[in-house]
């Protein structure tokens, strides 16, 4: 065996110990409490995605009702806008945000918030947030699309009751 | 002896100061943007016709070309110099120069031209020219040719000395070798496999899930081929700088073999947030990027042991007095000091990045690309300054051009990433700026982020005139009449312990199939699934 000095002994014991205490941090926050990353859902063909078809909800993209103080948001990607541009939604709703993109890679993150996600062709991102606070939230693009990326962003408002 | 090692690494350190310097100047640019300040309609006239052109030709030179030719050309120098035997076919590492120059040229151009406006990540279904990513896979396999230039030299020592253990700035350099070949088998399958046909026309689509995650299997361990070097010289080299020993060396052993093991199978980490990567994967990632924690902490120990060793040879007392005492006045390593406090920051941030939901918080976020200046940009490049201190007096023979402008470069680059760091990693964690983004014109900015916008350019600036001090001191060393008084000699530390190392650190078989069976299970597996059920419907966009 090696050699090992006494005191970086007890520094390689406690090097470990930090590991595998944030270990369990991150373990029991995603699965415990939930905080969770995207996740796959479901595959598409991105050049036929956009097209309005029975069942496509990409094909009409925007916000859907789906119980009361639920709702499901598609929203399409393409260089350099998010289709729809602006969503509303009363204070306490819980919004499920299905997102993918029609030409290159996107980002999608809504700030101040733990949604955020990477937009890829032919596969469709998922993510649920609860909007508590009656606001406006930005939702950006934060992965490079070509020289107007900088301009591809959306707004979330979020009214009182 | 040595003198076509020498020619060898100087043509590889020249290519990358080149890079370095062409590369570097797009830095300063970028945080003025972020200010308001816009001199890319300026940079129209010499055909720069984005700011994304110039962020391209910013990661591509400083963080593909500026490493790889650097540590090919150190480790030419250090393997040789470690175990004092000249290369036995130094015509297939010409052949591997060669061949990464050529490369280099063939992805410039294109670059150059606006016809590869994809930056580093060259992410699909943006589509460059194909002669940019024919550039890039022979820039590697430049670089692999070299690296079997070494092992056949590697192969011939050890016939020479049996039961000799390999000394350990050679062994680690070796190590960092074989790492990066294979890591880079990730983008050379999706270049050659995938993109290239695909940017020829002769495929219709590709599956951009599938190359990300071919990208990001070379795209880890990339960063340990760029910090292994740095410990090489951390370990082998600054504890004789600082006057002191390797205070554990079979530990620093160690240390090369688990980065070798733990380096690849960890790439999922970085597609935390990717939607076609089920959670099962993205932990097992996660709980094997967390196990590289610990050959980064072994190192802490061990190298601030080593210089505690220096500093008190050198009359240093005290709990701390001993710091004082180390060769700050030596500009090759006090460069290498600061860069290594820098990364502390850059390590700690790290874990962030490579925790499975903390990620959600700055994932794409300026917080990355503080997060990667103060690690390859700081911890790395810096050390590498610090070597170039001595190394290009060695092979000029002449002595370094000015001390003092040495000094206050490395100072000046340590003042400047972390106000840059501070501020980047402020933006991303506290506002969500995201990264890679000309935010000065963004849609959706803020005048909350002004302040750390501010500090982010002033750090930015002072970078500038950190790397012009560096220049101007190379310069001046390959231009100055003066002959060296005496050789420099590459440093090499001793050990402090007299027990010697296991002859399981010196073995390859038992580290190679671990490296191998780790890879075949955190990557096999769903690796195998994405391709069986490949989606491949993406057709090209040029969008830039």
């Amino acid at each position: 065996m090696i050699h090992v000095d006494r005191s970086e002994k007890i520094y390689i014991i406690i090097s470990v110990a930090l590991i595998a205490v944030f270990f369990v941090a991150v373990a029991v926050s995603s699965f415990v409490y939930g905080i969770q990353v995207p996740l796959p859902e479901s595959r598409v063909d991105p050049r036929t995605i956009a097209t309005p078809a029975p069942g496509n909800f990409f094909g009409e993209p925007g916000l859907y009702e789906v119980g009361p103080g639920k709702y499901n948001a598609y929203i399409m990607s393409q260089i350099w806008s998010f289709t729809p541009r602006e969503i509303t939604v009363p204070v306490g709703s819980t919004v499920t945000f299905y997102v993918t993109s029609k030409d290159v890679q996107h980002g999608f993150r809504i700030n101040e918030t733990n949604v955020n996600m990477q937009i890829v062709p032919g596969e469709v991102s998922k993510l649920t947030v609860t909007f508590d606070e009656a606001r406006e939230y930005d939702y950006i693009c934060h992965e490079y699309c070509g020289v107007g990326h900088q301009t591809m962003a959306g707004k979330i408002i979020v009214t009182e009751q | 002896m040595f003198a076509r090692e020498n020619k060898l690494t100087a043509w590889h350190l020249g290519v990358a100061m080149i890079a370095l310097f062409i590369g570097g100047f797009f830095g300063p640019l970028q945080k003025l943007e972020y200010v308001g300040v816009n001199l890319y309609s300026t940079l129209n006239k010499i055909g720069i016709a984005s700011y994304y052109q110039g962020l391209t030709l910013h990661a591509v030179l400083n963080a593909l070309v500026w490493t790889t030719f650097f540590i090919v050309g150190f480790f030419t120098f250090t393997i040789t110099r470690s175990l004092n035997k000249e290369l036995t076919m130094p015509k297939l590492n010409a052949v591997g120069l060669i061949t990464m120059i050529i490369g280099l040229i063939m992805a410039a151009i294109p670059i150059l031209m606006n016809l590869a406006t994809v930056l580093f990540t060259f992410y699909p279904p943006m589509k460059a020219n194909p002669f940019f990513y024919i550039g890039l896979v022979l820039v590697v396999v430049g670089s692999w040719i070299c690296g079997w230039g070494f092992y056949l030299t590697y192969f011939a020592w050890r016939k020479e000395n049996p039961g000799v253990q390999t000394p350990i700035i050679a062994l680690g350099s070796l190590i960092t070798m074989v790492l990066w070949q294979i890591a880079t088998l990730g983008v050379a399958t999706e270049l050659l496999v995938m993109v290239i046909p695909w940017s020829f026309g002769l495929v219709e689509g590709i599956d951009p899930q599938l190359a990300r995650t071919f990208f990001w299997f070379t795209g880890h361990p990339l960063v340990y081929f760029w910090l292994l070097p740095a410990y090489v010289s951390w370990y082998g080299m600054m504890p004789k700088q600082a006057g002191g020993k390797l205070f554990s060396e079979p530990l620093a052993r160690l240390v090369f073999w688990l980065f070798l093991a733990l380096s690849v199978p960890v790439g999922l980490h970085h597609q935390y947030l990717d939607p076609g990567v089920p959670a099962g994967w993205k932990f097992l990632h996660g709980l094997l990027t967390y196990s590289l924690f610990l050959p980064s902490m072994l190192t802490a120990f061990n190298v601030v042991a080593s210089l505690e060793i220096g500093g008190r040879n050198n009359g240093g007392t005290g709990l701390l007095g001993w710091v004082r005492a180390l060769p700050w006045g030596d500009p090759s390593y006090a460069a290498q000091n600061l860069a290594m406090i820098l990364f502390v920051f850059g390590g700690i941030g790290g874990l962030t990045n490579s925790s499975y939901n903390l990620n959600l918080v700055i994932h794409n976020t300026s917080w990355v690309p503080g997060h990667f200046h103060l690690t390859v940009g700081s911890a790395v490049t810096l050390t590498f300054f610090g070597i170039l201190y001595w190394l290009v007096p060695k092979l000029s023979g002449k002595p370094l051009w000015n001390r003092k402008v040495a000094l206050v470069q490395a100072w000046t680059w340590f003042a400047g990433m972390l106000l840059m760091g501070n501020g980047l990693h402020i933006l991303g964690l506290n506002f969500g700026v995201p990264r890679r983004t000309m935010v000065g014109v963004a849609a959706y900015a803020s005048d909350a982020w002004n302040p750390m916008l501010i500090e982010a350019a002033i750090g930015g600036i002072i970078l500038g005139i950190s790397g012009l001090l560096f220049y101007s001191n190379m310069i001046g060393t390959v231009l100055s009449k003066k002959r060296l008084e005496a050789p420099i000699e590459m440093p090499v530390a001793e050990a402090y312990d007299e027990h010697p190392a296991p002859a399981w650190l010196d073995n390859w078989k038992p580290w190679l199939a671990i490296t191998v069976v780790l890879i075949v299970v955190a990557y096999g597996p769903i690796l195998f699934d994405m391709i069986a059920n490949a989606n491949m419907t993406s057709p090209g966009f040029k969008v830039w």
